[in-house]
């Protein structure tokens, strides 16, 4: 039993390295078919994202918005709740935040920048609750759901920093936030904002919540098994509409972090993916928010690494995001990553 | 009021409607023969992108753009096939897997097109297929203004949509389809292989999404541009739920949603913004899922690996 249970254990965080390992591997091929080294290109994808603190501040600067936006998609998926809409909370929550930020400009900082804050949050709550209600009262599936509301959200956004609050210049976006709403720079010049520790904090409480409190005990109970859990006296409903609340705050903060922090005004369309990205976080750590941490850690590292190497070598950074998506296959084909690590073990 | 009706009714509006709908239509085709045995297909939108990619590489290598169809086909069911391995064959979440293709063909794409056409977000432009007029339609009054001269994907199009139909509604193919999508226990039963109708199914509709894509890089266009399905695959996504299942009722939506896309920058000089239209797709399947619209139930092995036993 003893031993059984080591092995549960060691497949839990075996599985992510294999999968991180055979993305390389096949990324590798990738390289080889540009006419280039992979070692090299490795090294320097490594060196320029890890190898000095100046680098690795702009790795955890990279890392913030996905580690909120990993845990936004390992929240919900605790719950049971497939959260590919993460995107768009993350939309509603940044546009939100800039509002308070670029609007409420007289208040003192002390009040400024937690309203702003707060504000995405609230944004992407409420645009994740949309979905929760949807699948508690109509029992619709909330994949397709959060899909829509991924490119509602985009136009809806892209319609306010254009029209009725375009910042006044030729560029699709907003006015800047006022100074007193606008996270810290810890290392400049990199762009590391205070983010990163409020980052920190979301991954303590979603820590704590699902495994310290009885509403994190309903949400799991729930997304273990929903008829069980109902039988046991479990608002399954309530629960899934508070899982997706609390998961779309989680994406609005990557919203309000990359607007408070890196833009400091909303633009159109900023995202690029990072919703999405949020679900490769998610799956490769196994859904628990420290293992949600150390791969948005890599992913920002990669992602980092890439310019350096795109400039260096004639490797395009589009490598990176084909690495990404294959440890997202690997990932999620661990029966695949489990059955070579029986091969190994039986051979 | 008369200006507006005009606007509606316009026969140029239509033809654009028609166009805007053709790349939708053929996702729309494969999401639905996917759906129909049982695996959830959110990849359309990478599959079409690899589609226009492999068509205008194709196009510009050879100068023969129905090579580039051949080989959008073929690039659309090879995606289509490490959809249904993953799915199938390594029972991978069928909505993860969607994602990551859609990731992979995004970066895939664009690592390409960097590689090989250098540091621009375009390609250089690429023999199309022409548009060609059909005789006796084009001489009836107004209808042949907008089907008589078209490209011949358009009238693929419309031609796949009345195939799709007998073929899932008329053949024992399809029936076996809908079986193993419907519940594939009881097909298996009977002696229905679920993972080879599952395999076919997913790989037709990676190649009816890729001949979605081609229509947008050699046709619509001359030339492949990053990310150019810009959200069609969700449309025809959409489409798919909103027309319930069915081709028809895909045919429907495509034509609906092609015809919001056409009239959103006419619409944009009456003061309605462009953004409204975009949104509007993505709106009404909502409404429709909900059950204002006649409630759209999907099928009922949708999204559950299958396991033999």
């Amino acid at each position: 039993m003893q031993s059984r249970l080591k092995t549960i254990r060691w497949q839990g965080i075996a599985t992510p390295l294999v999968a991180v390992f055979l993305a390389l591997l096949v990324g590798a091929g990738f390289i080889l078919f540009v006419g280039e080294n992979p070692l090299t290109a490795y090294r320097i994808l490594f060196m320029e994202s890890l190898g000095s603190v100046r680098n690795i501040a702009t790795t955890l600067q990279r890392a913030t918005p996905l580690m909120f936006a990993g845990l936004a998609v390992a929240f919900a998926y605790r719950a049971g709740l497939f959260n590919i809409g993460a995107e768009g909370q993350l939309y509603m929550g940044a546009f939100a935040a800039a509002w308070v930020g670029f609007t409420f400009t007289a208040l003192p900082r002390l009040i400024h920048l937690p309203l702003a804050i707060l504000a995405g949050m609230i944004g992407g709550a409420l645009w994740g609750a949309i979905p929760g209600f949807l699948k508690a009262k109509l029992g619709i599936h909330e994949v397709i759901n959060t899909i829509m509301l991924n490119f509602i959200a985009l136009y809806l956004t892209d319609w306010l920093a254009t029209g009725p609050f375009h910042g006044g210049s030729w560029v699709p976006e907003t006015a800047r936030v006022s100074a007193s709403a606008a996270l810290a720079r810890l290392y400049p010049p990199t762009r590391l904002s205070s983010g990163i520790y409020l980052a920190l904090l979301a991954a303590l409480i979603a820590y704590l919540i699902l495994w310290k409190t009885k509403q994190g005990y309903e949400l799991r109970a729930v997304g273990l098994n929903p008829q069980a859990a109902e039988y046991g006296g479990i608002n399954v409903a309530k629960n899934t509409i508070i899982a997706m609340a609390i998961s779309g705050a989680l994406a609005g903060l990557a919203g309000t972090e990359q607007i408070l922090g890196l833009h400091q005004r909303f633009i159109v369309r900023f995202s690029a993916d990072l919703g999405f990205m949020g679900v490769a976080v998610a799956l490769l750590g196994k859904n628990h928010p420290v293992g949600v941490l150390l791969a948005a850690i890599l992913f920002g590292a990669l992602q980092t690494g890439s310019a350096a190497m795109d400039r260096l070598t004639s490797v395009p950074r589009e490598l990176i995001t084909i690495i990404q998506a294959l440890i997202i296959f690997f990932v999620a084909a661990d029966y695949l990553i489990r059955r070579i690590l029986r091969m190994k073990e039986e051979a | 009021m008369g200006d507006i009706l005009a606007l509606l009714f316009n026969t140029a509006v239509f033809g654009a409607a028609l166009r805007m709908a053709t790349p939708l239509i053929f996702a729309a085709l494969g999401g639905i023969f996917s759906e129909r045995s049982g695996v959830v297909n959110i990849a359309l939108e990478g599959m079409m992108l690899m589609g226009a990619f492999t068509a205008m590489f194709v196009s510009h290598q050879t100068g023969m753009p129905w090579l580039g169809v051949l080989g959008a086909i073929l690039a659309g069911l090879l995606v289509g096939l490490l959809h249904a391995v993953f799915c199938i064959h390594y029972r991978a979440n069928q909505v993860v897997v969607g994602t990551a293709i859609n990731i992979f063909a995004g970066g895939l794409t664009v690592f390409l097109l960097r590689y090989y056409f250098g540091a621009a977000g375009t390609s250089p432009s690429v023999a199309t297929i022409p548009d060609i007029t059909i005789p006796l339609i084009s001489q009836i009054p107004w209808i042949g203004r907008i089907i008589g001269r078209q490209n011949p994907l358009v009238y693929l199009a419309l031609i796949a949509v009345v195939v799709a139909h007998i073929v899932i509604y008329r053949t024992s193919w399809g029936l076996r389809l809908r079986a193993v999508g419907e519940h594939p226990r009881a097909a298996d039963t009977v002696g229905v292989n679920v993972f080879r109708m599952r395999y076919l199914a997913v790989a037709l509709s990676g190649a009816l999404a890729g001949l979605g894509g081609t229509y947008l890089s050699i046709a619509h266009l001359s030339r492949f541009s990053e990310g150019m399905t810009a959200g069609r695959g969700f449309i025809a996504l959409a489409a798919v739920i909103f027309g319930k299942w069915t081709p028809y009722g895909a045919l429907g939506a495509c034509l609906f949603f092609g015809y919001a896309d056409a009239l959103q920058m006419r619409l944009q000089d009456i003061g309605i913004p462009t953004q409204f239209m975009n949104m509007l797709p993505y709106v009404l399947t909502m409404v429709a899922l909900a059950g204002f619209i006649g409630k759209s139930v999907g099928p009922k092995a949708s999204g559950q690996p299958y396991i033999k036993g």
